[in-house]
């Protein structure tokens, strides 16, 4: 029924039309990406000799924060919010390095796959709590992420284990020229092996239907509750995906929390997700996640003190926001 | 009513359903034959989207049974009642702004020929699919509503005002279809405070008071009295009496200082001159279509906006207000049509009768609440506001609420007040006690100002009318002359022998309804 349905939009709607309706719709992400272009523009200017090294770091520190932002961004458009991202990262971090350790590969390989579920489950757990308990989202993913954070205490006292080498090597060094990152491409794939299905299932519709307009979901025959724990059980997976890439990057597994809940919160306002619920994507947040930590190196170049490009990338974040809604303004009245 | 059950489409018998304290169902019962488009009646208040709500799975009854072609079921989602056969319009778009009409089509599993069938018989030819819905004008998104459901070939189709926000045009088209699904094996459900088309499209009428069916009607000539008569119960009776000697226009003094003059007003490019005097004791009505600077004059009036020219007096003194605040303490106190602009809506309704009367006390210091709970009683007796649910203000009906927000001017001691349409979306007995009480406030000594887009409101409660028309004040007409076809020719700022070009009515309605949801004059 809906091939049925794209064909009968396809030929009413020209392709020049098409192209300039979906760049309507992905305004914000375009503009992102445009600003993320000239950054690297400056960057090259102010520190010539950036080049392959830097695009390679800046993959493999951006993967766990990146993975962070599109799990969080997944909640946050079917309209709640999770605050217990860093601790599900934490959690899954710790248990694969704990698992991995002394294993062989083959083994690690099933840890992966245990680890992705422990992450559905541990996100399903937190959208059944919203869900039976009717407690604020806020509230209850705020009091899990002290759970989830003490498990993952219990698991490892202290940052240890080993993530498997063939783990490791996934996301490090490049792929056929030296300017593809690996870890880059690990993300693009993740991201487009689970979100791009999902966006076009009848789910994801359900997804922003919920985080639009919950009443007008319910009456079209959307069960909110259901759709709601699946939104956060795909919260806990790209988390655990996340704790993974953070288990591969550094080695070993951490069990205290970094900052990245706050950090995905950033992300995805910054990439044009609305804290509301039923607008965005992924790939805006993505794109701001870059884009943060690209500030953050520019700063270092610039010999800024770094406390004080702490201070600068919350006024950025204010300002770009504050800007593009601004203009969103301005051509809703035009 | 001796057809056998097996012959009903869908039947409800003894339903009922209590909110906590609130009863909003006491037993309601309804059967449908199919092939009749069946009217579902009642006042604000009586229970009747409860019932959708329950027969679609949204709510769950307490107690009595649904039966579909005989066979008893339970619904427990809008989801799975549409599986079965039952689909409902709501009174607001069920669209997804954020999605397309596209995913909001596939999101019902809605086939997407048939809803262009529909869309085209309903008179929407050029609809794109890809188009957000939060971008498609209020009246276009109840016909896409209308149309999807359509699509959908429910066995038993429920409509929920769905001409209230329509142009007077599509009123007609979506009345047409309706009238159509007569005869066949499906039935409509069509639920409408107009009384025309009742009259238009159906077939019989089951009326609901109170929470209880009290009758079934068949819609025949000269079945409206029954159906009001049913409607209201008791209390028609002693009304229209009372009405007529209000009509009688109370004496003004001459030379008396007006209580508010409004020397031409301007606001931007909405209104330009508007000119005007408020006398204490009367009740002048304004009369406008939509958008003709009306919104601009009541909302510099009661202070939420600054005129760009002009002057405003109030007991012969100019003022300039920058604040509500300070219109309020010049007396003049503002009852919106939209009671969420004006309520507290978790709080109570002692707390939202006495908060603006309580930020007047605080400068004095501690407020005296022996003196507020007697004000504030007082005010409920008044206005009969029904306050079995006086914990959350938002659980009271509509027609409650809007007492309410009269509730807490009364108490504080009204000197001027202005009224924008409060009667609007408000059922036949709250009205008229409204009615009453701005002409109780008068007969005080108030002075009020009464916006409506019910034109015969205004020889119902005024004593004069002024016409707004293009940000003009184009006419001042007595009540006694104020008509309704006098009315609405100098709405449409036409001499009073001109005669009225309907289609050009049905045009500027059709306008103003993309941007807001008009009360069609025309059809009244």
């Amino acid at each position: 029924m809906s091939a049925a349905t794209d064909t009968v939009g396809g030929v009413r709607s020209r392709p020049a039309d098409a192209v300039a309706a979906w760049a309507r719709r992905n305004s914000w992400t375009i503009g992102l990406l445009a600003f993320l272009i000239l950054l690297l523009v400056f960057t090259k200017v102010i520190q010539p000799r950036y080049g392959v090294p830097g695009i390679q770091g800046l993959a493999i520190s951006v993967l766990p924060l990146a993975l962070a932002a599109v799990a969080q961004a997944i909640v946050v458009i079917s309209g709640g919010i999770d605050l217990s991202i860093g601790s599900m990262m934490a959690l899954t971090s710790v248990v694969a390095a704990a698992l991995m350790e002394g294993q062989s590969g083959e083994f690690a390989v099933a840890v992966v796959v245990g680890v992705l579920l422990l992450g559905l489950v541990v996100g399903a757990v937190n959208g059944g709590l919203v869900v039976v308990t009717r407690v604020p989202d806020i509230v209850v993913t705020l009091a899990m992420s002290f759970v989830w954070a003490g498990c993952a205490l219990l698991v490892l006292k202290t940052p240890g284990g080993r993530a498997a080498d063939w783990l490791k090597d996934l996301i490090a060094g490049s792929l056929g020229s030296e300017w593809f990152p690996r870890a880059a491409i690990a993300l693009v794939v993740i991201v487009a092996v689970i979100w791009i299905p999902l966006r076009r299932s009848r789910l994801g519709l359900s997804l922003y239907a919920i985080g639009s307009n919950q009443l007008a979901a319910f009456r079209s025959g959307v069960s909110v509750g259901r759709t709601k724990i699946l939104a956060y059980a795909f919260t806990g997976l790209f988390s655990a995906i996340a704790g993974l890439s953070l288990a591969a990057s550094t080695g070993i597994g951490t069990p205290v929390p970094g900052p990245y809940t706050l950090m995905s919160v950033a992300a995805v306002v910054l990439g044009g997700v609305s804290l509301a619920g039923g607008r965005g994507g992924v790939f805006g947040p993505i794109i701001a996640v870059v884009i943060l930590q690209l500030i953050r190196t520019d700063m270092t170049f610039l010999n800024v003190n770094t406390n004080l490009a702490t201070v600068a990338q919350g006024f950025i974040l204010i300002g770009v926001v504050m800007g593009g809604s601004l203009i969103q303004m301005r051509r809703a009245r035009a | 009513m001796t057809v056998p059950a097996t012959d009903l489409l869908l039947e409800a018998t003894g339903v009922s359903k209590t909110y906590g304290a609130v009863i909003a169902l006491k037993s309601a019962s309804l059967a449908v034959r199919p092939g009749e488009v069946h009217a579902l009646m009642g006042a604000n208040g009586a229970g009747k989207s409860t019932l959708v709500k329950i027969l679609t799975g949204a709510v769950r009854p307490d107690a009595g049974t649904i039966a579909v072609r005989g066979r008893e079921r339970t619904v427990h989602s809008p989801g799975e009642a549409r599986r079965g056969g039952i689909v409902s319009v709501y009174q607001e778009p069920a669209l997804i702004p954020d999605l397309d009409i596209r995913s909001n089509l596939r999101l019902t599993e809605t086939p997407v020929e048939p809803f262009r069938h529909w869309l085209r018989a309903l008179g929407l030819e050029d609809l794109d699919l890809s188009s957000l819905a939060r971008r498609v004008p209020l009246a276009t998104l109840r016909i896409i509503d209308l149309a999807r459901a359509l699509a959908i070939e429910p066995d038993v189709l429920m409509l929920d005002e769905i001409t209230a926000a329509l142009p007077a045009n599509l009123t007609e088209r979506v009345l047409e279809v309706v009238g159509r699904q007569r005869g066949g094996d499906r039935s409509v459900i069509f639920i409408s405070h107009r009384m025309i088309e009742i009259a238009a499209v159906c077939d019989r009428a089951t009326v609901l008071r109170e929470g209880e069916s009290v009758g079934v009607v068949d819609v025949t000539e000269g079945s409206e009295e029954r159906i009001v008569e049913l409607m209201l119960g008791e209390i028609v009776g002693d009304l229209p009496a009372r009405m007529a000697d209000l009509a009688a226009p109370a004496a003004r003094a001459t030379g008396a200082v007006p209580r508010l003059a409004a020397r031409a007003l301007a606001s931007a490019t909405k209104l330009h001159d508007a000119s005007f005097a408020l006398y204490p004791g009367e009740v002048l009505g304004v009369v406008a279509l939509e958008g003709q600077g009306q919104d601009e004059l009541f909302n510099i009036l009661a202070g939420s906006e600054r005129p760009s020219g002009g002057e405003l007096l109030v007991d012969g003194s100019p003022v300039s207000f920058h604040h509500p605040a300070d219109a309020i303490r010049a007396g003049l106190v503002y009852v919106a049509a939209d009671r969420a602009e004006a309520l507290l809506m978790q709080r109570s309704v002692r707390e939202n009768i006495a908060l603006p009367f309580t930020t007047r006390m605080r400068r004095w210091g501690l407020i005296d609440l022996g003196e507020e709970r007697k004000k504030v009683d007082d005010a409920i007796a008044t206005l009969q506001i029904d306050t079995r649910a006086k914990g959350e203000v938002r659980r009271l009906s509509g027609g409650n609420q809007q007492k309410v927000t009269i509730a807490r001017w009364i108490a504080g001691g009204v000197k001027t007040m202005l009224c924008f349409d409060p009667t609007r979306g408000i059922d036949i007995r709250t009205k008229h006690q409204i009615y009453l009480l701005l002409r109780d406030l008068a007969e005080a000594g108030a002075a009020v100002l009464l916006y409506t887009s019910e034109l015969k409101e205004v020889q119902l409660v005024c004593d004069r009318a002024i016409v707004i028309f293009g940000g003009r004040v184009v006419a001042e007409i007595d009540a006694a002359d104020a008509d309704e076809a006098t009315l609405l020719r100098a709405a449409y700022n036409l001499k009073a022998d001109a005669r009225m070009p309907e289609d050009l009515a049905a045009e500027s309605v059709a306008a103003e309804a993309a941007a807001e949801p008009a009360q069609p004059v025309s059809d009244r």
